[in-house]
């Protein structure tokens, strides 16, 4: 098998049959750059979904007020329902075993100056769980904490984009700047991986930012990080009694779907799994239907290939060559082949993945598309032995056949 | 070197069976050049086709050199074949691709010889055809006779014991017929036993012994005086 004038009769066969070597080698080229191709989007696109859900904890359910629709204990309906300190002080008596942290979100839009420099931006009036939230990161100083929410502290802290426009390559931390006619001091300095409009927010404490609407107790969101360890079906639970909680609190029908919105992140990220998975699944299909349409396409080729040589068998079978030798010339052949122009293939895929990248986030929300090296191998291994496979059953059948017979086929 | 005793061979077609050898008995010694004539349907394709062990008889003894070919697997004989026989066919039978020292070292690729040694002993026999200037020309690019030569070279090469051809010369015209039949009888002339299968008269009389088949079975067997091929060239 390994003898060096076999495969000198081979490259020798390879190169004198030059149509029927490309042709065979671009179907299986063809095949694994399909499978590869295939595979590396599917997970592109499952990078995408991870990347838009790693930028805010999973763990968390954001509950938004609204109106209610159905008229309920005396209340009529299309009632605005807002939420107050007290709830969040509720909600902390009554679930502590769920809860990690809690924060209320007062989103206002405020013009800042420093100096010569103004524009407007959004604040966040907020408690220091929105840290964990919202994934911030701090880059300077730090978050606003439970002192500031106690002392109703004019501490602020603003996003990355928020210094560049303001301080320019001046370091903020510490100085004063005006917000919306109050003056903070900036405490720190965050990036978010969110994108530009994050990082063009800043962060007071809620109840500074109450305390400049004339000391009212009315808030706008509420963010509840819950503990990991619930796990989906606990989050679920907590989404349940929570809502039945506030429902009977705000006197709102437990009918009523519009009191009040709950956003539950794990949810969400749940049924994005779920159709990441069965896209997955019909990619898997896809691509397990590619390499069967190329060993398909290698075993007519392979067939072909013998038919057209029956003549040339049978020549080498009078002048002395054993049905070994006719079979392990054909099949070695046809590995070669395969095994070059598979591993091509393979390399040509991976290689136009890899030029990709975040090319096609935009408009096909691919990100990073590319395939494990073990699977591409695995592929295109699957896809030489089955071409062995199904050249050995036409070369064993061509070697049975008597020389005669085949000295006759023209 | 050959001896058959009463040998057998039938072909099935469909629901009948067509008996084509029905008992030859006959037997050649070494050196001899033998011609097989008989119009078509005689069975002397058949006949050649057994002594090649391209094909099996039903029935009989076939013994080649003193060994019994019998119950022969596939690679046995391929075996055989590769060190006893050599075959020239009517219709070349070259490997299209491959160059004409390709085509005659191709049987000693067989025997395993290594590659330098059976190019030098090819281009050898391909200049005792005198092709020694076509030997990198493709069978596409050599005429009929010359293919013939090449064939002829390819089945002197392992120096096999017999050399076979069946209507060797039916796809030439008679002048190059005779120069191959010439290279022929000088072939027999070192020694070589020849069995040449025809149904052309004047290329059976350039043998030595005609054995004439009609219906599968030999109605005569004769030495002939051997015209030589020279005369004509």
């Amino acid at each position: 098998m390994f003898r060096r004038d076999i495969w000198q009769e081979i490259f020798l066969t390879i190169r004198k049959n030059k149509l029927r070597t490309i042709l065979s080698g671009f179907t299986v080229s063809l095949g694994i750059l399909i499978f590869v191709g295939l595979v590396g989007m599917t997970n592109g696109l499952q990078n995408t979904f991870e990347y838009f859900f790693s930028q805010d904890a999973t763990n968390v359910l954001y509950v938004f007020p609204g109106r209610t629709s159905i008229p309920y204990k005396g209340y009529k309906s299309l009632r605005r329902i807002e939420f107050e300190n007290s709830d969040i002080a509720d909600i902390k008596k009554d679930f502590p075993m769920f809860m990690e942290y809690i924060s209320p979100r007062i989103f206002r839009s405020a013009l800042v100056k420093y100096k010569e420099e103004s524009n407007n931006y959004t604040t966040i009036g907020v408690d220091w769980g929105q840290q964990f939230a919202e994934k911030t990161i701090m880059m300077k100083g730090r978050y606003i904490n439970q002192e500031d929410v106690k002392n109703r502290a004019k501490h602020a802290v603003i996003g990355r984009l928020v210094e560049q426009d303001l301080f320019g390559t001046k370091n903020s931390m510490g100085k004063y700047i005006d917000v919306g006619g109050s003056v903070y001091k900036v405490v720190g300095v965050f990036q978010d991986d969110g994108g530009d409009n994050e990082e063009r927010q800043l962060y007071i404490p809620y109840t500074t930012r109450q305390l400049v609407e004339k000391n009212t107790d009315k808030i706008d969101q509420i963010v509840i990080g819950f503990k990991e360890e619930l796990g989906y079906t606990g989050a679920m639970a907590f989404e349940r009694n929570l809502t039945k909680y506030l429902k009977d609190k705000k006197f709102i029908s437990p009918d009523d779907e519009n009191g009040f919105f709950v956003r539950n992140v794990a949810d969400q990220l749940k049924q994005n799994q779920d159709f990441a998975g069965v896209l997955a699944i019909i990619a898997a299909l896809v691509a397990f239907g590619t390499i069967i349409a190329g060993i398909i396409g290698i075993s007519n080729i392979m067939v072909y290939v013998v038919k057209e040589r029956t003549k040339e068998i049978g020549i080498r079978k009078a002048i002395g060559a054993t049905p070994r030798a006719v079979i392990s010339t054909i099949l070695l052949e046809s590995i070669f082949i395969t095994t070059i122009s598979g591993f091509l293939g393979m390399l040509i895929g991976m290689g136009l993945l890899s030029t990709l990248g975040d090319k096609l986030m935009d408009d096909y929300f691919i990100l990073n598309p590319g395939i494990g090296t073990g699977l591409a191998i695995s592929a295109t291994l699957v896809l030489i032995l089955f071409g062995s496979i199904a050249g050995y059953v036409p070369a064993k059948r061509a070697a049975k056949i008597k020389p005669i017979e085949a000295l006759k086929d023209e | 070197m050959i001896e058959i005793k009463d040998l057998h061979k039938s072909y099935k077609m469909g629901s009948n069976t067509l008996h084509v050898l029905k008992g030859i008995n006959f037997s050649v010694k070494e050196g001899e050049l033998v011609a097989i004539m008989g119009s078509s349907g005689s069975g002397k394709s058949t006949l050649l086709n057994i002594l090649g062990m391209l094909d099996v008889a039903d029935e009989g003894e076939y013994i080649l050199d003193g060994i019994p070919i019998k119950n022969l697997n596939e690679t046995k004989a391929a075996n055989y074949r590769n060190k006893f026989l050599g075959f020239i066919f009517q219709s070349f039978n070259l490997i299209n691709y491959k160059t004409a020292l390709e085509n005659v070292a191709l049987p000693l690729y067989y025997q395993r010889m290594p590659r330098k040694e059976r190019q030098a002993k090819a281009l050898n026999y391909l200049e005792q055809v005198g092709l020694k200037e076509w030997s990198h020309h493709l069978p596409s690019e050599l005429s009929g006779g010359q293919k013939q030569r090449v064939a002829v070279a390819r089945a002197m090469v392992a120096e096999p014991k017999v050399l076979l051809a069946d209507e060797l010369t039916g796809a030439l015209d008679s002048t190059t017929s005779y120069e191959v039949m010439d290279l022929i009888q000088k072939i027999n002339d070192q020694g070589n036993t020849i069995l040449v299968v025809t149904h052309e008269d004047d290329i059976a009389h350039m043998c030595k012994r005609i054995v004439y088949l009609k219906d599968g079975v030999i109605i005569k067997d004769e030495k002939v005086k051997q015209v030589r091929a020279q005369e004509y060239v």
